[in-house]
């Protein structure tokens, strides 16, 4: 038995399942007993600082750190699926296998029935480590009754159940998947997504049309080529092998065609139907004359087509189209993900006194709600009873915890940080906050003028001057030098094939895909296809205060005595109220006491030989009545004084690095808070913003940024709050932070994954090298023109030139545009 | 030559109609999973197609 040297990550190299079953004795699995670790050498951890389960710090000597994770770790031996362990990687980035007191959740709503009386199941799974995992679920679902399908899928990370049954099952199945410490939340989904999904599938299909017909009828081609210049046959090929060869590119060319350039007629169709014109009309015009040239030419009997130049461009721009939607449906299927996970259903308080979890859209007005300590209110409304301590920094933009008495209105995103509470719903739908302020998002966004991307710019002057060329090129021909009209027309679709914008209609998107996937990678999701633009013309860039400039959470202010933090972490990692998180966070990895108790929305006791421990608010600790400065808890111990902790609003880590790179960007930088003077003052001093405006209604931020936009400012607002996300709209361009409330992440153009600000500036930076590769690929691809168009007006252009200009151009774009990817790793 | 013109093209759709069978059956809509699979021994049930 040896221990497993390559994947050294805390493990036993467990080769026998151990020797207890499921569901031995709690304590003596926990701390391991010295006779087991002699009888099997190999168990010894490689590093006994982790827990064997989850991988989080243990106090030295024992195996698990809480008995969630024991319990885990004795279904997955008792399945006799330990291989699982030996094979997976922990990745460090994602949650930690930690089993949690699950959410509530009514599954079913969410599950479909099919015809055949199989139930279907979608969810998003949090925390997969690596490719083990996904067996490990489906192993472990394999092995229960009635399962038809468990597939989890690691590219969009979910998990699709389908089992025969009831819909009570779907709560076992999914219990059985949490209990290893994965978090699992129902995923409807969406309209956008399922058309995204099939817009890809049809890109992909148009592709492998294309790339059929290209191969075949470039192969041809060159057949065509070689035996017209002579080089094979006895001097040459004869007309008749010529036409043949023609009609077998134009029987396998046109259907492709037609086929695969559906997405660039469609699109060409829709933009001269609104009296615009963008990239695909003079791709669409060059492509349909070129082909319409090649079958009359094919007919008559001619020597020159062009089948193998349109298909060849369709591919081309196929491959370019496909890449660009991969990497944004990628940025988007990530940035719903994190939207799904952070879901969470209303706990109604029916009638009989029974609790029913629904969905935030099921609450009807009047219903009472029940709202647990650190859980965020699903729907506006009245508390009812429980003197309230709020935090509403996501709502309003205000910093500080606020107290409320019964009677108060309290609204949808808020945080509750005191006990549990009772609302009465008093809104619903088109009545609540989020509601209002969607319908400022729709106003604002009707008002902001239609952002022109830099190809549909190019093209406005591009495809007339294009068309010009090619008309006067058929009049010099057919007046000037006297040719027959079927010569001076051919002439001119030369011209039209040469300047058919393949490496300029490359330019653009090329550009974008590299750049997508570099802020990707960097935990910035790109949502909208033209903000990379909108990004690099940026001169203004305003901040909200709240969450965005500031931590998302309540932070620990002072830092008191590292013994006492040290301490208290140990108790406050065992809960789940914002604060004690905080505190964790401030303590770094510590390991979890045993035996702790919480008391919701009071604070967590532990019983030690000494006495007992407690951490919590002032009362829960015996501290006194008297009312607090601010957010705080308290810790005390037997034959100690009791010890304060404060809680407040604490800059981002690196928000004044950041606030100095903007400025010297060259970038003007304001900060615009629906938060009380004082606090915003004293922000905006630390940072080094000169420029604040506090107190702002969402309706004045939407106001300060659209004047802005009127001076010909373009601005990136970032923020997070719901109150900012009509003014997110506003602005030419947006981000938030992760954090953010869901309509903002919605309408943002940019979501930030991460602690830091930092995206930010990589994002701006970003997009200027961006835009000054588009720029250069523009020039090379019109240099490229001003070199062949007099060619082709000369009717110096055959065939097989045509197709070689074209192909290196748009090769030549390409790899210009993937310097981009090589200078972000330097 | 036509012979061969013929078969060239027959041969090149059947490539064209396997990758829009595997299209279809879903097998480009994991490719990061797909890639682990291939790690463990005991493969987990088949899948039925959507």
């Amino acid at each position: 038995m040896s221990v497993t040297a390559g994947l050294d990550l805390a493990f036993v190299g467990q080769a026998s399942p151990p020797a207890v079953a499921v569901g031995g004795p709690l304590l003596s699995r926990l701390i391991p007993l010295e006779p087991d670790s002699e009888t099997t050498p190999g168990r010894t951890p490689i590093n006994d600082s982790a827990c064997e389960h989850c991988g989080l710090p243990v106090a030295t000597g024992r195996k698990f750190c809480c008995p969630g994770c024991l319990a885990a770790h004795d279904i997955i031996q008792g399945l006799g699926l330990g291989n699982y362990y030996r094979q997976r990687l922990l990745d460090a980035g994602a949650r930690a296998l930690r089993p949690e007191p699950a959410e509530r959740w009514d599954l079913a709503r969410h599950i479909v029935t099919k015809p055949d009386g199989t139930k279907e199941l979608t969810l998003a799974v949090d925390g997969l480590q690596c490719g083990a995992c996904v067996w490990l679920i489906e192993s472990v679902l394999a092995k229960e009754p009635g399962v038809l399908v468990g597939r989890v899928n690691m590219t969009t990370r979910r998990l699709r159940l389908s089992w025969q049954g009831s819909d009570q099952d779907a709560d076992r199945l999914v219990g059985r998947i949490e209990a290893l410490g994965y978090r699992l939340v129902p995923f409807d989904l969406s309209a956008l997504a399922a058309m995204q999904d099939r817009t890809g599938r049809m890109l992909l299909r148009s592709l492998a049309i294309a790339g059929f017909a290209a191969g075949n009828v470039m192969l041809i081609s060159i057949g065509i080529w070689a035996g017209q210049s002579g080089a094979i046959g006895d001097g040459g090929i004869g007309p008749a092998t010529v036409s043949l060869l023609h009609w077998v590119s134009a029987l396998v060319a046109m259907p492709a065609i037609a086929y695969a350039g559906r997405p660039f007629f469609a699109s060409a169709l829709a933009a001269l139907r609104h009296r615009r014109t963008n990239m695909d009309v003079p791709i669409s015009l060059g492509v349909l004359l070129v082909t319409g040239m090649s079958l009359t030419e094919t007919i008559a009997g001619g020597a020159h087509t062009y089948f193998d130049s349109a298909i060849t461009l369709l591919f081309f721009l196929l491959v370019g189209r496909v890449l660009d939607h991969r990497a944004r449906g990628q940025a988007r299927a990530t940035a719903e993900q994190l939207l799904a996970l952070r879901t969470t259903d209303v706990a109604v308080i029916q009638p009989d006194g029974t609790i029913r979890r629904v969905g935030q859209e099921q609450v009807a007005e009047g219903d009472r709600i029940l709202v647990a300590a650190g859980e965020r209110i699903g729907v506006d409304g009245v508390l009812e009873n429980g003197a309230a301590l709020l935090d509403s920094s996501l709502v309003t933009g205000e910093s500080l915890p606020v107290n409320a008495e019964p009677g108060a209105a309290v609204f949808a995103g808020t945080l509750n940080l005191g006990a549990t509470l009772t609302i009465r719903a008093t809104a619903t739908g088109g009545a609540t906050l989020l509601a209002e302020c969607v319908r400022l998002i729709e106003a604002a966004e009707t008002r902001r003028g239609r952002f022109v991307v830099i190809a549909d710019r190019v093209a406005k002057r591009y495809a007339p001057a294009v068309h010009l060329c090619a008309l006067l090129t058929f009049l010099w021909w057919f007046f000037g030098v006297g040719v027959p009209a079927g010569q001076a027309l051919l002439t001119a679709s030369a011209v039209l094939i040469i300047t058919c914008p393949c490496a300029l209609a490359l330019a653009v998107p090329a550009v974008q895909v590299v750049a997508t996937g570099r802020l990707f990678r960097g935990g910035m999701l790109l949502k909208s296809a033209t903000a990379l633009e909108r990004l690099a013309e940026v001169d203004t860039v305003v901040f909200d205060k709240t969450g965005t400039l500031t931590e998302p959470l309540l932070a620990l202010l002072e830092t008191p005595d590292a013994l006492d933090l040290h301490l208290a972490a140990t108790l406050a990692v065992s809960s789940r109220h914002p604060l004690a998180r905080s505190l964790v966070a401030a303590a770094g990895a510590v390991v979890p006491a045993d035996g702790v108790i919480e008391f919701s929305g009071q604070g967590l006791s532990r019983s030690t030989p000494d006495g007992e421990v407690r951490l919590g608010s002032r009362t829960f600790c015996g501290v006194g009545d008297a009312p607090s400065a601010g957010p705080e808890m308290w810790l005390t111990r037997p034959g100690a004084v009791p010890v304060r902790f404060c809680f407040g609003e604490r800059p981002r880590q690196d928000a004044v690095a950041v606030i100095q790179q903007l400025l010297a960007m060259g970038l003007r930088v304001k900060l615009v808070s629906g938060d009380h003077a004082d606090q915003v003052a004293r922000i905006a001093s630390a940072l080094g913003i000169s420029d604040w405006r506090a107190g702002c209604t969402p309706v004045e931020k939407v106001s300060l940024i659209e004047g802005g936009g009127a001076e010909g400012q373009k601005i990136l607002m970032v923020g997070d709050g719901m109150n900012d996300s009509p003014a997110l709209a506003a602005a030419s361009v947006s981000a938030s932070p992760s954090t953010a409330a869901d309509v903002s992440q919605t309408v943002a153009d940019l979501v930030f994954q991460g602690a830091k600000l930092e995206p930010v500036v990589i994002a701006l930076q970003t997009a200027r090298q961006a835009k000054a590769v588009m720029r250069q690929n523009l020039a090379l691809s019109i240099g490229y023109n001003a070199i062949m168009v007099p060619l082709a007006i000369a009717g110096w252009v055959t065939p097989w030139l045509a197709a070689a200009a074209m192909s290196s151009s748009s090769l030549l774009v390409m790899a210009n545009s993937l310097r981009l990817h090589k200078g972000a790793k330097s | 030559m036509f012979y061969l013109l013929i078969a060239s093209l027959i041969v090149a759709g059947c490539g064209l109609m396997v990758f829009l069978w595997s299209l279809r059956t879903g097998q480009y809509d994991d490719m990061d999973g797909a890639a682990n699979r291939i790690l463990f021994d005991d493969a987990p049930p088949p899948v039925k197609p959507l």
